[in-house]
């Protein structure tokens, strides 16, 4: 489970990467949508796989699931879902203005 | 009362924020009024906070009563108060020449402003690593919004790449947080300043990992070389009253450097000590020396104030780099003056645009202005201040700095890059300020103030100046009480690199009884 955790949160992050280099604005919005998944998921896993554990203590359990990061991971998914709107927005903005998608606003044939 | 004086910069703004937010329907003035207001109050708020914690003692505040290390502190030291107070005394300059008509060219620029204000103070109070985070994710919120302001092609553009760049910025920030969090199980810096240190081998090199990513962060925050493009187009194109606020915000990426590289990475941090030790010096002289070069080859005076911000974080980290108290102590001397001197450039720049009819600010010979030869003044005071002339704050700074390189094994290499940069400063400027003031066509004076229509009045003048002389009257405060100050810089570098007492007053902190 660990390692196919592992490969997915790695598959994520290599597309990310890789759209946020294109050179248009789209592309780059998507890629840093799978930076913040990619991202999201680690954080979560760095609490520990666990099944069926409670997160509260509680009489004559030992093992527990780690709250912690699934709190962490619920204020990043906040703030990325504000700023993957944001940026879809200035986005747009920037065409409008530009007249075309480009980041850096040039023509390309 | 005193007790929750710690949480007061960051409710203030806050508030305000939401209360301007709501009252948006209300009058200019009124608001104007309030945002001020506030503004002061901050100023007096991070007075009172600093003369609390100079005397070495920490207070820690513990955000809803939980007990560190589980829930968040908010933790005032003498480098947070500091901070503050310089935030504040930057922020209140920029806001008395925004309130001026900057103000009303797009909506909610209060709101934001104070929302700016918000992330700047938690971010320097905070004292926990994923809360540091929030805070920096409030503060560039607020920045691109603010950076947006009036709008524009080029700003937009600017605006785009400054979004994306901080956006992979703040997922390479929540990646180390992750991996600190999965291997020590603790967020707070205190705690994980003893967690680190008490690292077994096998996660050293996990650790040491994430320390760098974390490194990258901030130096992409502060602009360090080689991630530094964001910066020259972005503060050059967003509006003055904005660029002067956004001199303090670079300045947030170094303090983090400073805080968690003291702190949490520190000389006694066990196998991950002076993690950053081997890059911070380097990367810092090659950003001086790019920040000039970039200076030397402006075309228009807000691209040269940009990188002129871009040489001073430079020359800031490679006192912050030579890892010494005395290093640190000239960096936090050099701070102020340089976040002050830059604010006030930004403005002086913008009116001496909006004077020059259709030329903007390129350097090229236009009409001459009017007043010319107060802002030639205003203009000289400030090159001197900036190329680090004596007898301004300016040259103190660097030679504190050059002083305290004295003993590192590379300091000749110091000295030359920090001597010949101040040339080629002192060279490009006075290029910059002939043509703007000595290459003037004569024959046509240019008789439009900022308003265009109407030449303006002593009043109208008065009002453009205010900040610029307020923020030249700081620097020159530093200079005049340049004892005490470099006194207190070097109490706070003690505290810094003795990081033990500061631990022990988080980690034994009594919450409130009820």
């Amino acid at each position: 489970m660990e390692a196919l955790v592992a490969i997915i949160i790695g598959v994520l992050t290599a597309c990310g990467v890789y759209l946020t280099l294109r050179g248009r604005t789209f592309p780059v919005v998507l890629g840093l949508t799978f930076l913040s998944y990619a991202v999201n998921l680690f954080l979560l896993v760095m609490g520990r796989l666990t099944i069926g554990q409670p997160p509260i203590i509680s009489e004559g359990i030992e093992n527990y699931a780690d709250p912690l990061p699934q709190a962490l991971v619920l204020t990043a998914i906040v703030i990325s879902f504000a700023m993957t709107a944001f940026v879809i927005v200035l986005a747009l903005k920037a065409h409008l203005e530009m007249g075309n998608d480009h980041v850096d606003g040039k023509h390309k044939s | 009362m005193m007790d929750h004086i710690v949480v007061f910069p960051v409710i203030l703004p806050l508030l305000l924020g939401v209360l301007l937010l709501l009252l948006q329907n209300q009058k200019l003035l009124f608001k104007r009024t309030l945002s001020l207001l506030a503004v002061a109050l901050q100023v007096v708020a991070a007075g009172v906070l600093l003369n609390l914690v100079s005397s070495g003692e920490i207070l820690v505040y513990a955000l809803g009563n939980w007990a560190p290390p589980f829930g968040i502190v908010l933790v005032a030291d003498r480098l947070a108060a500091w901070m503050l107070l310089i935030t504040s005394l930057v922020s209140l300059c920029a806001l008395l020449y925004a309130v001026r008509g900057t103000d009303i060219a797009g909506p909610h620029f209060h709101v934001l402003f104070q929302l700016q204000l918000l992330g700047l103070n938690g971010a320097f109070l905070t004292g926990d690593l994923f809360n540091l985070f929030v805070f920096f994710e409030i503060l560039l919120l607020a920045s691109y919004s603010l950076l947006l302001h009036g709008g524009g092609r080029l700003r937009t553009k600017a605006g785009l790449h400054f979004v994306v760049i901080n956006l992979v910025g703040s997922t390479l920030f929540l990646f180390a947080v992750g991996i600190l969090y999965g291997l020590l199980g603790t967020l707070n810096m205190a705690d994980l300043a003893v967690k680190v240190a008490e690292t077994s081998t096998e996660n050293v090199v996990l650790i040491q990992t994430a320390g760098l990513l974390l490194f990258a962060v901030f130096a992409l925050k502060a602009a360090l070389l080689p991630l530094y493009l964001w910066l020259p187009s972005a503060y050059a194109y967003t509006t003055a009253s904005v660029a002067a606020l956004f001199a303090i915000m670079s300045k947030v990426g170094a303090y983090s450097i400073l805080r968690v590289y003291t702190l949490i990475f520190g000389a006694q941090a066990g196998p991950a000590e002076n993690l950053i030790e081997p890059w911070l010096l380097p990367l810092a002289m090659a950003t001086l020396i790019i920040g000039v070069l970039g200076v030397v080859a402006s075309s228009h005076l807000r691209q040269q104030v940009a990188y002129l911000v871009l040489a001073s974080i430079g020359m800031l980290l490679i006192a912050f780099g030579l890892n010494n108290n005395v290093g640190i102590a000239a960096g936090l001397y050099y701070l102020p003056h340089s976040t002050f001197a830059a604010a006030a450039f930004f403005l002086l720049a913008d009116t001496i645009t909006k004077r020059r009819d259709g030329m903007g600010d390129k350097f090229e010979p236009g009409p001459v202005i009017m007043h010319t030869r107060l802002f030639g003044v205003l203009f000289f005071a400030i090159a001197i201040l900036i190329a680090g002339l004596p007898p301004l704050s300016g040259f103190i700074g660097k030679f504190m700095i050059l002083q305290a390189a004295l003993p590192h094994s590379i300091f000749p290499w110091i000295l030359g890059t920090v001597l010949i940069t101040s040339l080629f400063t002192l060279i490009a400027m006075a290029r910059g300020g002939s043509m703007l003031f000595y290459k003037a066509l004569p024959a046509t004076v240019c008789k439009i103030g900022p308003d265009r229509e109407i030449p303006p009045t002593a009043l109208m003048l008065s009002r453009e100046l205010v900040s610029i002389i307020s923020l030249l009257g700081l620097c020159v405060a530093l200079l005049i009480w340049g004892g005490a100050i470099t006194a207190f810089t070097l109490a706070t570098a003690n505290q810094l690199l003795q990081p033990d007492a500061y631990i022990q007053s988080v980690l034994n902190a009594r919450v409130i009884s009820s």
